[in-house]
């Protein structure tokens, strides 16, 4: 199972608390995750990556394991920590304000 | 008894302030969509349960939430909005070409006759409607791809398609404006689309008189005579007899002419509002005075309406969407600030008295008129 951690406003909108989980079937990478993730939530779609070029969204970061993987390709096989459940996939809205 | 439901949408969420007929005590919900910038919320004329709320940020991209009880209760509806074909290019600051890109939803517009049927205009300016209730939408493209499109340029807030007025007497004429693009009109209900903006003349573009590049803040009509729209353009008020075939001048004697909103009373249509607001330099109130201004000829002859509105010491301004009328008797009119305050007059605007005054700045105001 995969563990998700949300930003609050997405947490919201998906009307979820805490770490969402979820079972992914094969590799797991930011696509498939995100994939099972927006399947499972549709109101997420167009939240996180663009609806149609399925890019990331300019201000949102994605880590894991104190890694920032949001420049990685979005088919790269994530941590195997990520992807036993040990460690959480984290959706993260860019640091903004000041 | 009747009642009065204000739509309000602000910088960090929406709310909505219900009262009876004697608009004195208000009951406050919200914020609903706490912390995401809401810049329009608008009730459908057909169905006043059914509410329509565009919910955007920096980070997660635009929403649109959809209620079925008068906005006690929301849900997320369609936020795919793409432009059809290839988008092509307009007009950049820097005078060089620069690719469409959808931004957000600056206004929403129920249609008349059918509660899920509505129209959205975007940033980068397009014009989308959906017709299962905001599921889904589908751009009218024939206005984006107007000859004109390339020529289009952005105001300072962006090239927004902000103002959308459809016409009651025909289905298929719809009034659009953008920033800064100008008005443009559709007879065939959105197919093809020309502009109407004879008669404006902007000094900050080449051409003063062109037939687009105008920066138009907002346009209003009157249901009863939809031949006659009233506009508050970047500067200049500005009033057409003739369903925008063209334009003149009622500015009048307002200390200012630049502004944002335009409304006009439910039951005199030759009776309209605006805040004049001191320039484009400086985007607040002249002299520290918060005033309305009426005129009760269609414009050219104007009076300030004071009474109840900070008078000293006051520097907000006045969005371009946050002016609404109700249809009561005596018509109320109500307008939000960029300082938090709804201001409500029962009595057409003689007299004024905040509703709220600690709300995020505020973007919109629409009020539904309840039986």
């Amino acid at each position: 199972m995969i563990r998700i951690v949300l930003p609050q406003h997405l947490r919201t909108l998906a009307r979820v608390n805490g770490e969402v989980v979820l079972k992914v079937e094969g590799p797991v990478t930011q696509r498939s995750v995100l994939d099972v993730l927006e399947a499972t939530y549709p109101t997420l779609r167009g939240t996180i990556r663009d609806h149609v070029t399925q890019q990331r969204r300019a201000f949102i970061r994605f880590f894991a394991c104190e890694q920032d993987l949001s420049l990685e390709s979005p088919d790269a096989r994530l941590p195997d920590a990520v992807a036993i459940g040990e460690e959480p996939f984290l959706v993260v809205g860019a640091m903004a304000g000041g | 008894m009747s009642g009065v439901r204000v739509l309000v949408g602000t910088r960090k969420g929406a709310f909505v302030l219900t009262s009876d007929g004697k608009r004195e005590r208000w009951d406050v919900s919200g914020p609903h969509f706490a912390g995401w910038e809401i810049f329009h919320v608008k009730g459908s004329p057909v169905d006043q349960n059914r509410l329509y709320a565009s919910q955007s940020s920096g980070w997660f991209g635009q929403l649109i939430q959809r209620s079925n009880d008068g906005g006690k209760t929301w849900e997320p509806v369609g936020n795919k909005f793409t432009y059809e074909g290839v988008p092509g290019t307009h007009l950049w600051y820097d005078g060089t070409q620069h690719p469409w890109e959808f931004k957000r939803v600056w206004h929403l517009e129920p249609s008349l006759t059918d509660s899920d049927t509505v129209y959205a205009g975007a940033e980068d300016a397009a014009l989308f409607r959906s017709a299962d209730g905001g599921q889904t939408w589908e751009e009218l493209s024939g206005l984006r791809t107007h000859s004109s499109g390339p020529r289009w340029q952005p105001g300072a807030g962006g090239m927004c398609l902000h103002t959308i007025v459809l016409d009651p007497s025909d289905p298929k004429r719809i009034y659009i404006a953008i920033s800064a693009a100008g008005v443009f009109r559709t007879d065939d209900a959105g197919k093809t689309w020309r502009p109407v903006n004879h008669g404006l003349k902007s000094g900050s573009i080449p051409d003063p008189t062109a037939d687009v590049g105008h920066c138009v803040h907002r346009i209003a009509m009157h249901p009863s005579r939809p031949n006659v729209l009233f506009m508050q353009k970047h500067w200049d008020i500005m009033r057409s007899d003739d369903a925008g075939e063209s334009w003149r001048e009622v500015s009048g004697n307002l200390p200012t002419d630049f502004g944002f909103p335009i409304d006009v009373h439910a039951h005199e249509p030759e009776t309209i509002y605006v805040v004049p607001i001191k320039s484009d330099s400086e985007h607040f109130v002249p002299d520290g005075k918060l005033r309305v201004y009426r005129s009760r000829t269609g414009g050219n002859e104007w009076e300030a309406l004071t009474k109840g509105l900070p008078q000293t010491d006051c520097y907000v301004n006045v969005l371009r969407d946050a002016m609404a009328v109700d249809s009561l008797d005596e018509c109320g009119v109500y307008f939000g600030t960029t300082g938090g305050q709804v201001y409500a007059s029962a009595n057409a605007g003689d007299s004024w008295a905040p509703i709220v005054r600690d709300l995020p700045a505020i973007f919109s105001v629409e009020v539904q008129t309840l039986p």
